[in-house]
C-alpha cells in the first residue's frame, strides 16, 4: 500500500516539475511576445507592473480570473465549460515526453513523436467543440477554418517528421537527440533544411500564428472560435495557444537543432570553452530561438486568405516533403546508414 | 437530404473592420459572399441641417467632423463656396497656407488608410509606424490651431492665423529622462516651417520602410492583387473619385484639371493604375504621398521667403485684430457684428469642391441672401465609393470583402453626415 502511494506521490511530484516550469515559461513567454512586438514596432511595451513589467502576466491572470464568466443564453453549456480544458490539457499533455537533457523527461517513452502527433491533433477538437458550442455565427466560421486548416497542415507536418525518424531510426526523442550528437555540422537540420522549413510553416499553422491566423482572424471573424469567451475561459485558450507555441519550439529544436546538444561539440577551441555550459542550457536556448521566430513571423507578416492557405498546404508543402522523403531514403541506402 | 440555405451574417456595426460604424448584412454560400445589404446611417448627426440653422462663420467646424481624417480639406471646399459666393479671394500666403496643410491632410488621411488596411489584412507592424508619424502631423495642426484634430483654421477670406514661430515642446514628465525630452524636442527648436522641412526630408524614408515591409511581399500581393478590381468605365459609372478612380486608370485629379488655390503654380505629378484592384490603390496612395511631401517642400520654400497677410482686410468677413479694437470703434462694431449676426451673401447658388485625400469633397450651397445658408450640401466621396461595395464585392470570400472595403477608404463621418 505505502509503495502504490509512494509511488503515486512521486508521479505527482514529476508532473509539477514539469507544469510548474512549463506554465511559468508560458506566462513570460507571453509578455516576450508583448515586449519583441513592442520593440519592432518602436514602443516600449508593458512596463508598468514590476520591473520592467515582470509582474505584468501575473496582473493579466488575476485580472482574467476576478471577470465574470459570461456564457451565451444559447450556448450549450456543458461542451462550452469543456472546449477550454481540453485545450489546455492537450496543450500540456505534450510536454510529458519532452526531453530537455539526457534523462530529464517524465515519460521516456519509444513512440514519442506518434504521441505528440495525437496529443496535439486532439486539440483541435478543442477548437472545434468551442466554436460549435458557442452557437455563434462568427465562432462557427473560425471552427471550421481551424478544423481544415489542423487537418491538412498536420500531414504536411507529419512528413516533415518521418524525414527524421527515417534518419534516426527511431521515434523516441532521446534517441534522436543522441543521433544528433557531435557538433553543429550533426544536427538534422542541414540533411533536412527544406522538411525543417516546412516544420516551421506547419508549426505556424497548427498554433494559428500570424500569417496562418485564419482561426481567430481578428479582421474577418472578430476572433473566431474563442468570440464568445471571457474571463477564465479566454485565458485558457490563449494559455493553451502559448503552450503550444512552445511545445512546437522545443519539438524543433529537439529534431532539428540537436536538442541539449551543443552546437560546439567537436570544434577545437569552442568546444573546449563551451564545455562547462549544463546541456540543458542548450536546449533552452534552441527553444527560445525557435519561439523568438514565431513571434517575430507574426509581427512582420500579413495574414493568409483561407482558400490560399490551404492551397499551399496542398499544393506546396506536402509535394515538397513528398520529393525529399525519397532522397532522404537514397541517402540513407548509399551511405549505408 | 436537408435544404442547404444561405447563411446570414450580420458583419458590423461593432465589427473592427466596419471602419466606423458600417453595418453589412452579407449573405454567405460557405465563405463566399452572394448578397451584400449595406445599412448606413449610424453616425447621422444632421450636419447639413444644422450649417443651415447658423451663421456661414459658424459652421467651419462642424466640416472638420465631417470626414474626421481629413479635417482641413472639408474645410477648404467650405471656404471656398463662401468666397465664390461673397466673390472674394485670400491672399496668396493663406493660398500657400492652405495648399500646405491640404497636403499635409492627404499624408495624414493616407496614412491612417495604410495603417487601417494593413490592419486589416494582418500586418500590424505598418499601422503602429503610420501612427508614429501621424503623431507629428497631428502637431503641426496644434501648432497652427490650438487642436491637434478638429482645427477650424481655414476661415472665409484668409486662414484664422499666420504660421506659429514657435512649435509645442514636449514637457518634462516622470517617464521620460530629461536627455530623451531633449531628443524628441530637438527638430522643434525652430518655427513650425522648420518643423515641417524636417518632417518632409524624414518622411520618405518612413514610406520606403512601410513599402519594404508590404509592397513586395507575397502574402501582401497574394491579399491584394486582382482583388476588388475596377475597370476605369465602371469606375465612372460608380461616381469614383480621387485615388479609386485614379487606381482604375483614368487621369482625373482637381489638383491638375480645375486647380484652386495655388496649384496651378505648384509641380507635382498625378500616380495613375493600371487594373484598378486593391494592390493598384495601395500603390496610387503610397505615391500620392510622396509627391504630397513635393509639395508640402515647394510650400515650405515659398512661404519661407514670402510675407503677407493671411487673412483679406474687409472686416465685414473677416475679424479685425485684438490690437485695433482697442481705441478703434469701427473695429469693435465690425468684431461685435461679425461674431453675433455673421456676413450676408448675395442670393444664389454655388459650388464648390477640392480633391479632397478620398475624392472629390465638394459643397453645394443655396443662398437666398440671409446671413445663413438657405440649403448646404455635402458631396462626400465616400458615400459613392461605399455604394460600389455590393457590385465590386459579390462572388468574394469574407477576408476578401475586407480588404476592398478598407482599400476604398471609407470614414462614416462625411458617409452619414
Amino acid at each position: 500500500m505505502l509503495d502504490v502511494m509512494f509511488h503515486i506521490a512521486f508521479l505527482v511530484l514529476q508532473a509539477l516539475l514539469i507544469l510548474v516550469p512549463v506554465l511559468i515559461c508560458v506566462a513570460y513567454y507571453t509578455l516576450a511576445e508583448r515586449k519583441v512586438a513592442a520593440y519592432i514596432q518602436g514602443r516600449v511595451g508593458a512596463n508598468r507592473v514590476g520591473w520592467r513589467g515582470l509582474l505584468q502576466p501575473f496582473a493579466d491572470a488575476l485580472k482574467f480570473i476576478n471577470k465574470e464568466y459570461i456564457k451565451p443564453a444559447e450556448a450549450n453549456s456543458g461542451l462550452f465549460y469543456l472546449a477550454p480544458i481540453i485545450s489546455v490539457t492537450t496543450a500540456i499533455a505534450g510536454w510529458a515526453v519532452i526531453p530537455v537533457a539526457p534523462g530529464w523527461v517524465a515519460a521516456d517513452i519509444h513512440a514519442g513523436i506518434l504521441y505528440i502527433f495525437a496529443v496535439t491533433s486532439l486539440g483541435a477538437y478543442g477548437i472545434i467543440i468551442a466554436g460549435w458550442a458557442s452557437n455563434s455565427k462568427y465562432a462557427m466560421f473560425g471552427a471550421m477554418r481551424a478544423m481544415a486548416q489542423i487537418i491538412s497542415y498536420e500531414i504536411a507536418m507529419g512528413f516533415a517528421l518521418v524525414g527524421v525518424i527515417m534518419l534516426s531510426g527511431s521515434m523516441n526523442f532521446s534517441d534522436i537527440v543522441n543521433a544528433q550528437a557531435g557538433g553543429i555540422w550533426h544536427w538534422y537540420l542541414w540533411p533536412l533544411l527544406p522538411l525543417f522549413v516546412v516544420y516551421v510553416i506547419c508549426g505556424l499553422a497548427e498554433t494559428n500564428r500570424l500569417p496562418f491566423d485564419l482561426a481567430e482572424g481578428e479582421a474577418e471573424i472578430v476572433a473566431g472560435y474563442m468570440v464568445e469567451y471571457g474571463s477564465i475561459g479566454f485565458m485558457l485558450f490563449f494559455l493553451s495557444e502559448y503552450a503550444n507555441m512552445l511545445l512546437i519550439s522545443a519539438i524543433g529544436s529537439l529534431l532539428f537543432l540537436g536538442g541539449w546538444q551543443s552546437p560546439f561539440d567537436h570544434i577545437v577551441f569552442l568546444g573546449y570553452l563551451t564545455q562547462w555550459v549544463p546541456l540543458v542550457i542548450w536546449f533552452i536556448l534552441k527553444t527560445f530561438f525557435m519561439a523568438f521566430l514565431i513571434i517575430w513571423v507574426r509581427w512582420t507578416f500579413p495574414r493568409y486568405r483561407y482558400d490560399q492557405l490551404m492551397m499551399m498546404g496542398w499544393k506546396t508543402l506536402i509535394p515538397t516533403t513528398l520529393v525529399w522523403l525519397p532522397l532522404v531514403g537514397l541517402y540513407i541506402k548509399v551511405a549505408g546508414l | 437530404m436537408s435544404e442547404i440555405n444561405q447563411y446570414t451574417v450580420n458583419f458590423g456595426p461593432q465589427h473592427p473592420s466596419a471602419h466606423g460604424v458600417l453595418r453589412l448584412i452579407l449573405e454567405l454560400q460557405g465563405e463566399t459572399i452572394s448578397k451584400i445589404d449595406t445599412h448606413i446611417g449610424l453616425l447621422h448627426r444632421a450636419t447639413e441641417k444644422l450649417a443651415e440653422t447658423k451663421p456661414y462663420n459658424h459652421s467651419i467646424g462642424y466640416m472638420d467632423r465631417l470626414d474626421y481624417v481629413s479635417m482641413m480639406c472639408n474645410e477648404h471646399a467650405y471656404v471656398r463656396a463662401i468666397e465664390k459666393l461673397l466673390n472674394v479671394e485670400a491672399p496668396i500666403r493663406a493660398q500657400y497656407i492652405r495648399v500646405m496643410f491640404d497636403e499635409i491632410t492627404r499624408i495624414l488621411n493616407h496614412l491612417m488608410w495604410l495603417g487601417a488596411h494593413a490592419l486589416d489584412l494582418g500586418a500590424t507592424t505598418v499601422f503602429l509606424y503610420c501612427f508614429h508619424e501621424r503623431e507629428k502631423l497631428m502637431d503641426c495642426y496644434e501648432a497652427v490651431s490650438g487642436a491637434r484634430m478638429h482645427a477650424t483654421y481655414y476661415r472665409p477670406g484668409g486662414v484664422y492665423r499666420d504660421l506659429p514661430e514657435s512649435m509645442p515642446q514636449y514637457e518634462v514628465n516622470p517617464w521620460r529622462s530629461k536627455k530623451e525630452i531633449d531628443a524628441l524636442n530637438q527638430n522643434r527648436q525652430g518655427s513650425l516651417l522648420d518643423f515641417i522641412n524636417d518632417f518632409i526630408d524624414k518622411f520618405p524614408s518612413v514610406i520606403d520602410d512601410c513599402e519594404r515591409l508590404l509592397t513586395e511581399n507575397r502574402i501582401w500581393k497574394q491579399r491584394t492583387v486582382n482583388i476588388g478590381t475596377v475597370n476605369a468605365e465602371l469606375a465612372r459609372e460608380l461616381g469614383f473619385t480621387g485615388p479609386l478612380l485614379r487606381a482604375s486608370g483614368v487621369d482625373w485629379d482637381l489638383r491638375k484639371h480645375q486647380p484652386y488655390a495655388v496649384y496651378d503654380q505648384l509641380d507635382f505629378d498625378i500616380p495613375i493604375g493600371t487594373k484598378g484592384d486593391c494592390y493598384d490603390r495601395y500603390l496610387v496612395r503610397m505615391e500620392e504621398m510622396r509627391q504630397s511631401v513635393r509639395i508640402i517642400r515647394q510650400c515650405v520654400e515659398w512661404l519661407a521667403v514670402n510675407k503677407g497677410p493671411v487673412i483679406i482686410n474687409d472686416h465685414k468677413i473677416a475679424p479685425p485684430k485684438r490690437v485695433e479694437m482697442k481705441d478703434d470703434m469701427e473695429a469693435m462694431i465690425h468684431h461685435f457684428k461679425l461674431f453675433t449676426e455673421g456676413f450676408h451673401t448675395p442670393p444664389g447658388e454655388v459650388y464648390a469642391s477640392v480633391e479632397h485625400p478620398k475624392g472629390e469633397f465638394g459643397v453645394y450651397i443655396v443662398s437666398d441672401g440671409a446671413n445663413k445658408p438657405y440649403r448646404l450640401k455635402i458631396r462626400p466621396a465616400g458615400f459613392s465609393h461605399l455604394q460600389s461595395l455590393e457590385k465590386i464585392c459579390k462572388g468574394v470570400m469574407l477576408a476578401d470583402l475586407v480588404t476592398i472595403l478598407s482599400s476604398i477608404d471609407i470614414v462614416f463621418g462625411d458617409i452619414d453626415r
